[in-house]
């Protein structure tokens, strides 16, 4: 079979899944009964009556300009943190206990302590993300610049490659996979941290939403928020990561 | 301009269960402008480690290296072709003033057609094929070969030599290599020097009379 066609099934194997699941959604919600549980046509409403006439877009563009500063500033910080410890075996002595340290706190107690050492402002909530995900990332880094191959680096350095092509060509073609994993896991993280951080001190963002609809016990609209975000990633996902990976490695055999 | 590797020491540092081992003591040797030399050894002894120091990606020894020529065209053992890159990128890359040139090397190779080519879809004779044209690419005032022949079946191995000796003729690089087949430095190179010892040393440095790369 021709990798096209193998391709073209997958994608209708996944929708053919995501239909399954809003259909047992909807005979569950169905057998319920309840509005604590509102079927996928309800939430879908209530989606539609959100973003056309109430305040979802608005949120949802906070929030999703809270992930993405976020998350360039963690991926940032961790992967030059994560080569620096991949590549300096003293540093990562001294460094490896921290990061054990800090990917052992619980995220709440440092959105908490950043909220109540900075304020409920918009710095504490960037520095809560960044110091919940960039152990994260930098672990992860710190594997990749450790698998750095010494050969290609020796190619690079006989055939003068200098060090910005010897970086571009050399080192992230290399560092790709751990850096896409990162990315991968980051934005997953960093959004559901985003919204916890929003829901305990910001006044507006999807997870201030949330919080609100909660107190409401407005089922329909938690889910509405919900269901709008996950879309958001999903395009991300295929739009961006999905393709970055085929890029990366379509060199594979 | 003669270069002259002069090495009074290297060592090998302990590493976990194998104790520091003094490889090379007072190894040096001459190499005229264009001429082509072999290597000998058997294998462990340090062939490949002396090329690595006299292309100055070891610089942890006593001695000195003077006038070496530059640039260096080095095929490493395994070609190490950048796996992400075509057969033509990887040649790109190492010309970079002149991209068009690398269609070009590779015909010369015999690979025309494979141009575009991702290095783990290439045999292996081929991939070396595609690291001996990056080495002549630039124009290499010193050539390093490193055993470019082994693993090799005969008439693979063949047509290398012959590819080589073809351009080393025509370029006329510093050459250096490296081989544990006799048959293959009487073949090619000018002059051949057998390392034996521990630590090595040059044993034996004898000119060979006719030499394919000489004619």
């Amino acid at each position: 079979m021709r990798a096209a066609d193998v391709a073209g099934r997958e994608m209708w194997q996944g929708i053919a899944s995501v239909l399954l699941f809003l259909c047992l959604w909807q005979v569950g919600s169905g057998w319920a009964e309840s509005r604590l549980f509102p079927g996928p046509l309800t939430v879908f409403r209530s989606l539609m009556r959100e973003a056309l006439h109430g305040p979802l877009i608005d949120h949802l563009s906070i929030t999703l300009a809270r992930v993405s500063i976020s998350f360039i500033i963690a991926m940032a910080i961790g992967t030059v943190l994560g080569v620096a410890l991949g590549r300096l075996p003293w540093l990562d002595r001294w460094i490896n206990p921290w990061l054990v340290i800090l990917l052992n706190v619980p995220a709440l107690v440092v959105i908490i302590l950043t909220y109540v050492w900075l304020g409920l402002v918009e710095t504490a909530l960037l520095v809560a993300v960044a110091v919940n995900k960039v152990p994260n990332v930098a672990v992860t880094l710190r594997e990749g610049a450790r698998a750095l191959e010494r050969d290609y680096a020796e190619v690079a350095q006989i055939y003068r490659f200098g060090p910005w092509r010897t970086l571009r060509e050399v080192i992230i073609p290399q560092l790709a996979p751990y850096l896409l994993a990162a990315a991968r896991n980051g934005l997953a993280l960093i959004w559901k941290i985003v919204l916890v951080v929003e829901l305990l001190g910001r006044s507006n963002g999807v997870g201030f939403q949330l919080q609100s609809y909660f107190q409401l016990f407005d089922v329909p609209r938690v889910m509405a928020y919900a269901a709008a975000f996950v879309l958001c990633v999903l395009i991300i996902e295929v739009v961006l990561f999905a393709p970055l990976e085929r890029r990366a490695g379509r060199w594979r055999r | 301009m003669t270069m002259r590797v002069s090495i009074e020491r290297k060592v090998y540092p302990r590493r976990g269960e194998a104790p520091a081992r003094v490889l090379f003591e007072d190894l040096s040797f001459e190499l005229a402008d264009g001429e082509v030399c072999a290597i000998v050894g058997s294998s462990g002894i340090g062939k490949s480690s002396l090329l690595q120091i006299v292309a100055g990606l070891d610089r942890e020894f006593e001695g000195v290296i003077t006038d070496l020529p530059q640039p260096v065209g080095y095929l490493f053992q395994s070609p190490r072709l950048l796996p992400w890159r075509t057969a033509r990128q990887n040649l790109e890359l190492v010309l970079p003033e002149q991209p068009g040139k690398a269609g070009e090397w590779l015909a010369q190779v015999g690979l025309a057609g494979a141009e575009d080519v991702y290095p783990q879809r290439l045999s292996l004779g081929m991939a070396r094929r595609v690291a001996l044209a990056r080495a002549l690419a630039v124009q290499p005032k010193l050539l390093l070969l490193d055993e470019p022949f082994s693993s090799l079946d005969d008439e693979t191995s063949r047509d290398m030599q012959n590819l080589m000796a073809t351009h080393v003729k025509k370029l006329r690089p510093t050459t250096l290599f490296v081989t544990h087949h006799w048959h293959e430095a009487a073949a090619l190179a000018q002059r051949v020097m057998t390392l034996d010892g521990s630590p090595a040393r040059i044993v034996d440095d004898q000119p060979i009379r006719q030499a394919k790369a000489a004619e």
